[in-house]
């Protein structure tokens, strides 16, 4: 049976949903295991466990984090040689499709990025094109090397679980040789509301917001929504720029996108014309947005998004 | 200094886009020069610029690899202010994919520094057809350089470069020295805009054509067959239609509600 790896890069105390979608993936194409990094949590371990890993790769070195990407990719290319595995799976952020992509070249291996399905003889199903197309892919090689975005599938634990063994993986001395180094780093304050990647609602705002998230937050608040924004919104330094949805921010597949005070440029389409359900609140009736939205509203977010918060908590009790 | 920029020929994602070339490669016929490599571009004009220019010895060269129509987007670098251009094209390229790329921009590379290697290769952050990423980590990796991708600022202080990179849970401050492989956001600069005087200028300045054999690359190595992927189907995602549009009566929040409670998404 085909030996699959997903890798695992400092999840913290608890898996992200995106990890499990990939442990999830990894049962339907064959054995596997995990490659992991970073301190490692009880309840991380054992939910590896329950979703079937059968190994579990660690590192050697403990200052893989200390640089930009070529060290960890080093680690991995080692631990898919001690596995023997034929599948690597990763998600879909930045730094993950750059690890991907130099362990790509480490192995001789086909790299396909943005996956959001694998079928069991390795075909790939990605949308390219700004979500206008999609496609079906396959790497040639002997290795294949995919990184699968978040949403993609329900993650489901394994019928029987397992009690992973550990094997270090000993990360070649000069994976750091040629490596740019991360001197310092600032961690993000956590908001509370779910992660944009993964969220199942989104409510995001552009300019037509005006300074003012207060009404997007209490709609994505009552929804339990993430908030997302348009460039203008973030460039306007009314939300940071981890919120940008869009070509160059971040491109989401949720269930529900709610869009106010955005006009739908190609840039912001491109980060979210994939999801299921596209509501569109713009008070310009020309604006592209209503050409994509199964639900549009021509009117002011500042009467229709506090309205329809009060009718939700209404409904909801 | 020496800097290379790449830059691609992309189709213009202001119109339909397909993927009806062969073996489901991208239609590139209403292609314009990447917009996120003009902020690679501009990251390397202002890095010269700032060490007396092209006076100084200091050259930026703009490097594309594409078919015949990818030198408009070599010859638009120079009217932006690039110094030279280079425009790697060979049949043998056709439908490679971001391994097989890399390899060539890599190879291309190298012959450029042949007499003195560049200081500094300088990309976009993602190629706005493609949208992998791929390439500016792989040319890392088949270089030997430290990577600094997704640098959303940039400084140069002698040789040590000092870079900023967002991630979702924190912001790197990332540090290497010269010679690396950069890559630029759209938050790095703003980019400027060809004017009447550089579109002048780009006029006397030299594009050089290389080929596979130029800089010693077996065309077997890449193109389709040096490929490690293919794609084996393409199909048109059918277009979202609009839905149901309605004007605020001073209701239309309730009728949203309403809306998503028979969407089951409430
Ligand atoms: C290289 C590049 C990359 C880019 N990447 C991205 C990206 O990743 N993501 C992205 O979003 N953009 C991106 N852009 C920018 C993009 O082209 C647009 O400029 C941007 O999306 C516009 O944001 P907006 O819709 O919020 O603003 P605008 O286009 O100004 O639209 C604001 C809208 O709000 C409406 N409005 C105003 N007041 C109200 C109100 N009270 N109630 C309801 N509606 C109101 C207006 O009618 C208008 O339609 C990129 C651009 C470039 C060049
Ligand atoms: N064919 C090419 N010619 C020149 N530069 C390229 C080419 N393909 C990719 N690049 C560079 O690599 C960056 C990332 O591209 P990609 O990996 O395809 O998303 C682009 O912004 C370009 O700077």
């Amino acid at each position: 049976m085909a030996k699959v790896l997903v890798f695992i890069d400092n999840p913290g105390p608890a898996l992200k949903k995106a990890s499990l979608e990939l442990l999830t993936i990894a049962r339907s194409l064959g054995e596997p295991a995990v490659a992991f990094n970073g301190e490692l949590h009880d309840d991380v371990a054992a939910t590896l466990g329950a979703y079937g890993a059968q190994t579990l790769y660690r590192p050697s070195a403990a200052d893989l984090d200390d640089y930009l990407v070529g060290p960890k990719a080093s680690y991995l290319a080692a631990a898919v040689l001690t596995a023997h595995a034929t599948v690597v799976l990763t998600e879909n952020s930045a730094e993950a499709r750059e690890i991907a992509a130099r362990l790509g070249i480490k192995l001789g291996a086909g790299v396909i990025t943005d996956v959001v399905a694998v079928d069991p003889d390795g075909t790939a199903h990605k949308s390219v094109l700004a979500g206008s197309w999609t496609t079906t892919a396959k790497a040639t090689t002997p290795v294949a090397v995919l990184t699968v975005k978040a949403n993609s599938i329900t993650p489901e634990p394994a019928v029987t679980g397992t009690a992973p063994g550990t094997i270090t993986v000993e990360v070649p001395e000069t994976a750091t040789a040629a490596s740019a180094r991360i001197t310092a780093r600032n961690e993000k304050a956590a908001s509370g509301r779910p992660d944009l990647a993964e969220a199942r609602i989104v409510v995001a705002g552009g300019r037509g917001v005006d300074g003012n998230f207060g009404p997007v937050e209490e709609l994505a608040d009552a929804l339990g929504a993430a908030i997302g924004a348009s460039r203008a919104a973030t460039d306007a330094g009314w939300i940071g720029h981890d919120a940008q949805i869009g070509q160059t921010g971040k491109t989401v597949s949720p269930q529900l996108y709610i869009s106010a005070g955005i006009s739908g440029a190609v840039q912001q389409k491109a980060g979210m014309q994939t999801a299921k359900v596209i509501v569109a609140v713009n008070k310009d009736a020309e604006s592209p947005v209503f050409e994509i939205a199964d639900f549009g509203i021509i009117g002011d977010l500042f009467q229709v998004l506090p309205q329809a918060t009060a009718e939700i908590k209404k409904r909801k009790g | 200094m020496k800097i290379i920029v790449l830059v691609k020929h992309v189709p213009d994602a202001q119109f339909d886009r397909h993927l009806t070339g062969e073996g489901n490669t991208t239609d590139r016929s209403e292609s314009i020069l990447s917009e996120l490599d003009e902020y690679a571009l501009e990251a390397a004009l202002q890095l010269i610029e700032a060490r007396g220019g092209e006076a100084a010895g200091n050259k930026v060269i703009a490097l594309s690899m594409g078919p015949a129509g990818a030198v408009n987007a070599v010859k638009k670098s120079l009217q932006i202010g690039a110094t030279e251009g280079v425009h790697l094209s060979d049949e043998a390229l056709a439908g490679s994919d971001a391994a097989a790329t890399s390899l060539a921009l890599a190879a291309a590379i190298r012959h450029l520094g042949t007499d003195t290697p560049a200081d500094l290769v300088i990309t976009g952050m993602a190629s706005t057809d493609g949208e992998t990423s791929l390439v500016p980590a792989q040319l890392a990796e088949r270089l030997d350089l430290p990577q600094v991708t997704f640098a959303s600022s940039l400084e140069l202080d002698g040789g040590k470069l000092t870079a900023r990179r967002d991630g979702d849970s924190h912001a790197d401050t990332v540090e290497a020295t010269l010679p690396a492989l950069v890559s630029v956001t759209d938050q790095v600069n703003d980019p400027r805009y060809p004017n009447f005087k550089g579109i002048m200028a780009a006029k006397k300045k030299t594009i050089t054509t290389l080929s596979l054999a130029d800089i010693g690359v077996d065309p077997a190595q890449v193109g389709r067959s040096g490929s490690w992927t293919t794609v084996e189907s393409a199909e048109v995602r059918p277009a979202r239609t609009a839905g149901t549009i309605i004007t605020d009566e001073g209701d239309a929040g309730i009728k949203l509600v309403e809306f998503l409670a028979a969407q089951k998404l409430l």
